[in-house]
């Protein structure tokens, strides 16, 4: 066999209620597998509470070129922030 | 160290006034200290020297699976055994971490398995010297994990992502395997006389090939340069290995062992050890195959991954029978 497994990314989410977070990547030859060796390699100390598996060939992503295409817009936009705000220094909770 | 001597491709620095613009803006986002991905414009040199280094740095977390491994079925207890068998079993999760790391950067998992089993593709020094007693498993902790971690604290903050990400997760993994190694020598140095003996003997032997983890003295290394200014090596071998041997000297008085090494003495001026003069004959020796285990190593290697084959053959031919009937149905 001198073909490698398909790809798959590994993403966990662990106990503390965050989303899935990318750890890494495994070769498997189905998504059953997939799951087992994910379990094996990334959670070993008790990282997880759930695994997703997607094949690599499958993730769509922004190209790099397209960076400022696609996020310089939000920079100017700081009245979105909390502290554009001036509020007099007495007025509580907000 | 994990990875010795990377070769960059080129014997200095390449400087400014030779780069092409998208070298000097790439060279601008390092010195800036912005993360370099996968999909970003790399120049080629950067890219193959990762390859080498994360590919060696990967082989010898799985190559140092075989001295210890040597050792499961005969560690002195239930509670070391399980604990040895944790530890080399996250030494195949570090490989698998790394291997995941040098993929990223375009190249097949199996063209790397291949360059090692063809004995093309280097890995750590240290893996080639034999595991001859129990006091041997805790001078590999102790000293070769501890050197390891030496080396890969500052790889957390290498350029390139991968790579680093995977080190964050590999350093959160390792202190506990330095502290098991110290834990068994302090046992056997409060032992009797015959377990203190053996572990003075495993100080003796692992001690200067420890120190031969970092490589090449400053002046024999020719790639630390260019590393250096990719921000895929942090700092010289010669100052993690003073770093080692600072942090290690202490922890041996503490063993009440003694570091085979008559000129070893603290300099009050500099507030360093100072030590004696590493066989670099003996380093390239290993280096280039001539260690006491290379090819026992090698052979271990290669006969493992023959015989898991018929494994790998069934796993795919039950994944394309499903598949099959999966489009059937
Ligand atoms: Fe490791
Ligand atoms: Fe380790």
């Amino acid at each position: 066999m001198k073909k490698d497994w398909p790809l798959w990314e590994v993403f966990i989410r662990s106990k503390h209620g965050l989303s899935h977070k990318h750890v890494g990547s495994i070769h498997a030859t189905d998504a059953e597998m997939a799951i087992t060796n994910a379990r094996d390699v990334y959670t070993r100390r008790n990282e997880g509470a759930s695994i997703w598996v997607v094949p690599s060939a499958s993730i769509v992503s922004s190209a790099p070129g397209d960076k400022e295409i696609l996020f310089d817009p939000s920079e100017d936009k700081i009245y979105r922030h909390p502290t554009f705000y001036e509020i007099p220094s007495d007025v509580e909770n907000l | 160290m994990y990875s010795q001597n990377v070769d960059t491709g080129v014997d200095r620095k390449s400087d400014r006034a030779s780069m092409s613009p998208e070298e000097a803006a790439f060279q601008d986002r390092v010195d800036q200290d912005i993360t370099i991905e996968p999909r970003d414009w790399m120049p080629e040199l950067y890219r193959k020297t990762l390859i080498r280094q994360i590919s060696q740095h990967a082989h010898s977390e799985i190559v140092g699976m075989l001295p210890e491994g040597n050792w499961i079925t005969r560690a002195p207890s239930l509670r070391r055994k399980l604990i040895l068998l944790a530890k080399v079993q996250d030494e195949a999760g570090h490989g698998l971490y790394l291997y995941s790391a040098a993929e990223t950067l375009g190249v097949d998992r199996q063209e790397l398995l291949d360059a090692l089993h063809s004995g093309k593709a280097k890995y750590s020094s240290i893996f080639n010297y034999p595991t001859l007693t129990w006091a041997d498993i805790g001078a590999i902790g102790w000293l070769v994990d501890g050197a390891a971690i030496m080396n890969q604290i500052p790889l957390c903050r290498c350029s390139f992502g991968p790579y680093a990400r995977a080190m964050v997760r590999v350093c959160k993994e390792e202190s506990f395997h330095q502290r098991q190694g110290f834990e068994i020598l302090l046992e056997l140095c409060r032992g009797t006389e015959d377990q203190k003996r053996m572990a003075q003997d495993a100080m003796n032997r692992w001690w200067w090939p420890s120190l031969m983890m970092f490589g090449p003295a400053d002046g024999d290394s020719v790639h630390t340069q260019q590393s250096m200014a990719w921000k895929i090596k942090r700092h010289t071998n010669d100052e993690l290995r003073q770093r080692f041997v600072d942090q290690t000297v202490p922890q041996a008085q503490h063993l009440g062992l003694t570091v085979p090494d008559p000129d070893l003495r603290y300099n009050e001026e500099t507030g360093h050890w100072d030590y004696g003069e590493i066989d670099w004959d003996e380093f390239w020796n290993v280096v280039k195959g001539n260690g006491p285990c290379n090819r026992e190593r090698l052979r271990a290697r290669r006969q493992a991954y023959e015989d898991g084959a018929w494994v790998r053959e069934a796993a795919q031919a039950h994944a394309e029978k499903r598949a099959a009937r999966r489009a059937a149905a």
